[in-house]
């Protein structure tokens, strides 16, 4: 029987991880994401979890307790946000040059100093070098979908990748909103027992990852990279099954909304991606040709589909929730990166906003869009990058 | 108590490894695999025995090696034990494998953690006093006098007692060896597995590149290291302490054989004032009361 | 025998090393002494063969040593630890 919830995007992880019949899950506390692992330990204790749940004494310890795990033939999950994904920053890509198809609930919150416990990306966005696989989800029932397609994902032979699952903190973290939990032996019927391209193994001894040459080691590199490649090809069919199977989808690898015909395009990622279907509807009744479209995978990055999107639209403007000091917003410089190529393209504006934690409503995404439409009338932008709300 | 000849013949460190000559860890590896045979998991990190496996596609160890991040040996090895347990495979060792930085500086949160998790796996510190991998840098287990590329006039702190720092954790089994004893250490590692929980050996391994001695004298180092009192042979079983031999006989002061001989044949010792000798021998005879007081109330 | 890949298809997924002697090659080039066993003196007490750091040492069916000389580095441990001196370290000729 598929079951109706009212629970907070946190909990769902902890759904999510116990659906996908994780066997070790460990982790660290940090707000916000401590009801994730609460919750997994409830189940764990209660027995309704067949896992076993490592209190590790710290984030590093806790990735690199699921690489012991997964390199022993299980199925791991953790979860961390900002400091404490920080702290695994070298865990992370042992994670993936080990091809471990761990998967990681994170929690966006800023990145200290100074101490701030209020969402935006800068925290996983720091990490999108590492080879992890990005989803960026916008609400509760996503959070729970995604968990349970990158296993699916990540333990294709053809991939081999862990991959992190974000939500922003608190405002999906610990919000309570509707959910669908599809019923346990359809969702086995969607992720077989666990796979990996390799594990430890007594009748076949090996030595895992010792000294790489010059000689080999940009290969290994290279096999990620096809990895990753794999992956974009591969995330959109995970989605096609899983939407058949269990009845939703968000549209690929960027979910568009009221794109077909619009002058200016609002590039999103996360919760910000609601907003601005808000705003764009909104914009639309004053007969305004906008549309917004949320990139849901930032790694692999969805160059094809920028690309495509950026066919007859006048002007792109990008909302990042973070900054990469000394340039600008990541997405912003992706998106750009993308179309370089391409002999027609749209005007560009990046916007930054939500940092910290400062809120960004469907008033403001009105607002720049507004700035943005005036721009493309000048047929030039103001600013290439611009803040938000700055205060004087 | 095993003796020399009933120590396997099959080798699980194969020949033509990387290890400096006369390497006191390589013949510690050996001993290993004597003591447990080839049903092990050995999680190794950033470490000499990194380098001594030797470069992909080889390796020169027979048994499954998992190279893991260089302070998190005991977080790799709780994650390879809960796996274990979760996939019902009961018949596998698990054996954390690692040097000074790993055990006592970089790597002491994750080794504290797993032991405080009662993690079930045999960790083995095999000291040689110094950062080996990266060039013979000091660790917290290089001892006071010691010359290393960090501390070139000597250290000036003490050795950090790593053994009685996890007795404090209250895990079941703390045991110290040397390369020096192997049947020592083969039966205590043999004892090991047969423990539940965490179970830590601090085995000294002389090292030649870094003590600076002809490398032919590693054995002899270890034997010395222990018959001047300066590296003691024990056991804590569930919180009771027992001296093993030859370390049982030297609470006698007289016993021991005089510090300076241990150092006269060490190139790393050259710094040493009088002072110095001095002061060392105190805190060793400071170090043996303790040790009797604690040989005494078991 | 392990073998050296030779093209990128010939790799695993991520780096696995299998066992194999001579990792590092004919290491017995490492040395300038070698050890001469003298098989009257040997009291195959096998301590020569436990304390060999690289297993170059072989127990034969009367415990006396066998040298592998194309991996022994020239150590001198078991011409140290051997209790009858049966084992002496001799220069090699260039």
């Amino acid at each position: 029987m598929t079951r109706m919830v009212v629970d907070t995007a946190n909990h769902l992880a902890g759904y999510a991880a116990k659906a996908a019949r994780v066997k070790v899950v460990a982790a660290y506390p940090i707000t916000p994401q401590t009801t994730v692992v609460e919750k997994i330990a409830d189940f764990v204790e209660s027995g309704e979890m067949d896992a076993e749940y490592i209190r590790v004494e710290s984030e590093h310890s806790a990735m690199v307790a699921c690489i012991g795990a997964a390199a022993t033939g299980v199925r791991t999950f953790t979860a961390t946000s900002a400091q404490g994904l920080a702290l695994m920053h070298e865990a992370l890509h042992w994670a993936s040059g080990s091809r471990l198809p761990i998967v990681m609930a994170v929690v966006n919150r800023a990145m200290g100093a100074p101490w701030s416990i209020w969402p935006d990306l800068s925290d996983s966005l720091s990490q999108r070098d590492t080879g992890w696989i990005q989803f960026y989800c916008a609400d509760n029932q996503e959070v729970f979908d995604m968990i349970l397609q990158a296993y699916k994902l990540c333990e294709d032979e053809r991939v081999f990748l862990p991959a992190m699952v974000c939500l922003e903190g608190f405002i999906l973290s610990h919000t309570y909103a509707p959910a669908k939990l599809p019923e346990q032996s359809k969702i086995d019927e969607f992720l077989p027992p666990y796979k990996c391209g390799w594990m430890l193994d007594v009748d076949r001894p090996y030595s895992h990852a010792n000294l790489v040459s010059p000689e080999w080691y940009m290969e290994f590199r290279f096999m990620i990279q096809e990895a990753m490649e794999n992956a974009k090809r591969l995330i959109p069919q995970v989605a096609n099954d899983y939407g058949k199977r269990f009845g939703h989808g968000y549209g690929g690898l960027v979910e568009r909304y009221k794109c077909d015909d619009a002058d200016l395009v609002l590039l999103t990622m996360g919760t910000i991606g609601s907003d601005a279907k808000l705003a764009v509807d909104k914009l639309r009744q004053e007969g305004l040709k906008v549309g917004s479209a949320r990139v849901r995978v930032y790694r692999p990055f969805p160059v094809e589909e920028i690309v495509d999107l950026a066919k007859n639209v006048r002007m792109f403007a990008t909302i990042d929730r973070h900054i990469s000091f000394g340039m600008e917003g990541f997405l912003a410089s992706e998106v750009k990166a993308s179309l370089f190529g391409q002999k027609d393209r749209p005007l560009f504006a990046g916007f930054i906003a939500g940092l910290g934690g400062r809120d960004v409503t469907a008033e403001t995404v009105e607002k720049l869009a507004k700035r943005s439409l005036k721009w493309t009338d000048l047929g030039k932008v103001e600013k290439e990058t611009e803040w938000v709300d700055l205060r004087e | 108590m095993v003796t020399m000849k009933e120590l396997p013949r099959e080798e699980y460190l194969l020949k033509g490894h990387a290890a400096c000559a006369g390497c006191g860890p390589a013949v510690s590896l050996r001993l290993l695999f004597k003591a447990l045979g080839s049903k092990v998991f050995l999680v190794v990190p950033a470490c000499c025995t990194t380098v001594i496996q030797g470069p992909y596609p080889f390796t020169s160890f027979g048994v499954p090696l998992q190279n893991i991040l260089f302070e998190s040996t005991g977080a790799a090895a709780s994650g390879v034990v809960a796996a274990l347990r979760q996939r019902r495979v009961d018949d596998i060792t698990v054996v954390g494998w690692a040097g000074d930085g790993g055990t006592a500086d970089i790597g002491i949160q994750a080794l504290s953690g797993a032991a405080e998790r009662e993690t079930n796996f045999i960790y083995i510190c095999y000291d040689n006093e110094a950062y080996g991998n990266t060039g013979m840098q000091r660790s917290g287990l290089t001892p006071y006098g010691a010359w290393t590329t960090t501390t070139p006039s000597g250290k000036k702190e003490r050795k950090k007692d790593m053994p009685m720092i996890m007795a404090a954790h209250k895990i079941p089994y703390v045991a110290t060896a040397c390369t020096a004893f192997p049947l020592d250490f083969v039966n205590k590692v043999r004892k090991a597995k047969d423990i539940q929980g965490t179970k830590y050996i601090h085995l000294l391994a002389p090292c030649p590149t870094g003590w600076r001695y002809d490398t032919g004298k590693t054995i002899e180092m270890g034997r010395l290291a222990v018959q001047t009192g300066l590296f003691v042979l024990y056991e804590i079983e569930n919180g009771k302490f027992k001296l093993n031999p030859p370390s049982d006989r030297l609470v006698d002061k007289s016993k021991r054989k005089p510090v300076k001989e241990y150092f006269a044949g060490q190139g790393r010792f050259r710094n040493l004032t009088e002072d110095d000798v001095v002061r060392i021998e105190n805190w060793v005879d400071e170090d043996w009361n303790e040790y009797r007081k604690r040989a005494e109330c078991a | 025998m392990v073998a050296m890949p030779k093209k990128r298809r010939d790799l695993p997924v991520t780096p696995l090393s299998y066992p194999t002697v001579g990792s590092m090659g004919k290491t017995g080039s490492w040395r300038t002494f070698r050890p001469e066993v003298n098989y009257s003196k040997c009291t195959r007490c096998v301590l020569c063969w436990v304390f060999c750091p690289d297993a170059v040492i072989t127990r034969q069916e009367d415990d006396s040593p066998k040298i592998d000389y194309d991996y022994c580095k020239g150590c001198g441990i078991c011409a140290n630890e051997c209790p009858v001196k049966a084992i002496i370290m001799v220069r090699e000729e260039e």
